[in-house]
């Protein structure tokens, strides 16, 4: 367990924080995918299936993903210190640059470059996504549960095609974890 | 003033459930309508820029507001009060996870909110390819924007094959899209 709670790790932290954060153009899911090739392909610190947990987590609490996420991953990587560190990384990017367009929003707004550029960079966040999503999709199928499987796809279907909230699929897929564990727990009494 | 602005921030932080854009008509309410700490017109503005730069939404608007109102002290004080009840809510959530995941229950339960997680995920994923590719997303032969198709199959053969830094794609899509469509 790395729970040492020494300068390099929290500065490891912070810094792949704040770097994550600057790039998340286009809401919590996209921070979730780049936070899941940092801290668990590139650093090791969890594991993929704690990522989708957490993952689980942040999206069931109130408050922004990506704060969440990070209160989330500091505490498990170096306890409450490493919350606080891991929150200010997250929203150090957006408050600073936030504050300097503020002064001059206006310009920002209209300038057509930037409107080009947030356009096409939307194209390579949309590649980020969807590589994290096939790698994560192989590994459920890797399960070979046919359940698991069939969950996945009829939730996909019910957000991408029925426009299902996430905090229903999750409240839903929670109840059914509960069904589940009861059923086999009444199972075993019998 | 300053003490509303905090406490109304709160309110965003602890009732902005589902996040992203769950959250816009929650942080009108409170901006707008209850406290009148912005027009609708400042605050659609508002939501323009927040789509343009990185960072969540109730965070960007904790940000413009306490800068417009009274400089980098508001600034703090409201982001401090949006991201206090995450704070304290997934601090415990977190205690508890680490706590009893083991449980055999527990991870049952997990076990079948994970596919549903990776479903959330790629329906963002669709959900912004979507935008990207088609011209204010409508889906129609006609619209296809064919550098942000370009850019979007390079990327991901890349992130594929290579697996190239995620960081390093975000940036450079952006920079050479932009040189490309301004050299054709």
């Amino acid at each position: 367990m790395k729970k040492e709670k020494n300068a390099t790790i929290l500065w490891q932290l912070f810094k792949s924080m704040f770097v994550l954060s600057s790039c998340t153009f286009g809401g919590g899911f996209v921070i979730v995918s780049l936070m899941k090739k940092k801290f668990v392909d590139e650093l090791q610190w969890l594991e993929e299936h704690e990522m989708l947990d957490i993952t689980a987590i942040t999206q069931s609490s109130p408050g922004p993903l990506p704060v969440n996420a990070s209160v989330i991953i500091g505490y498990r990587i170096a306890g409450i210190l490493g919350s606080f560190i891991a929150v200010i990384g997250t929203i150090l990017p957006p408050m600073i640059i936030i504050s300097l367009i503020s002064l001059c929003y206006e310009q920002f707004r209209t300038n057509e470059y930037i409107a080009i550029m947030l356009e096409v960079t939307r194209a390579g966040v949309a590649a980020v996504i969807v590589d994290v999503t096939l790698n994560l999709a192989t590994n459920v199928l890797k399960l070979n549960n046919t359940f698991y499987t069939l969950l996945m796809i009829l939730c996909f279907i019910a957000v991408v095609l029925c426009k299902v909230s996430a905090m229903l699929i999750i409240i839903v897929c929670l109840f059914i974890g509960i069904a589940i564990e009861t059923i086999s727990c009444l199972k075993e009494r019998a | 003033m300053i003490w509303t602005l905090f406490l109304s921030f709160i309110q965003v932080g602890l009732f902005s459930v589902g996040g992203g854009y769950a959250a816009i008509p929650l942080i009108q309410d409170q901006i707008v309508n209850i406290h009148r700490l912005m027009t609708i017109e400042q605050f659609s503005d508002l939501i323009t820029i927040a789509e343009m730069t990185p960072g969540p939404i109730s965070i960007n608007s904790s940000t413009f507001v306490g800068m417009q109102l009274s400089g980098i002290p508001g600034v703090v004080l409201c982001t401090i009060g949006c991201i206090i009840p995450s704070f304290i809510i997934c601090l415990t959530l977190a205690h508890i996870y680490y706590k009893y995941r083991d449980f055999r229950a527990i991870q049952t339960v997990l076990s079948a909110m994970r596919p549903a997680v990776v479903s959330l995920i790629g329906s963002a994923g669709i959900s912004i390819l979507l935008i990207a590719i088609f011209k204010n997303g409508n889906i129609a032969i006609s619209n296809i924007r064919y550098i942000e198709c370009i850019i979007f199959i390079v990327a991901l053969f890349l992130l594929r094959k290579y697996k190239t830094n995620p960081i390093l794609i975000i940036l450079g899509s952006g920079v050479i899209g932009t040189f490309l469509y301004l050299l054709i």
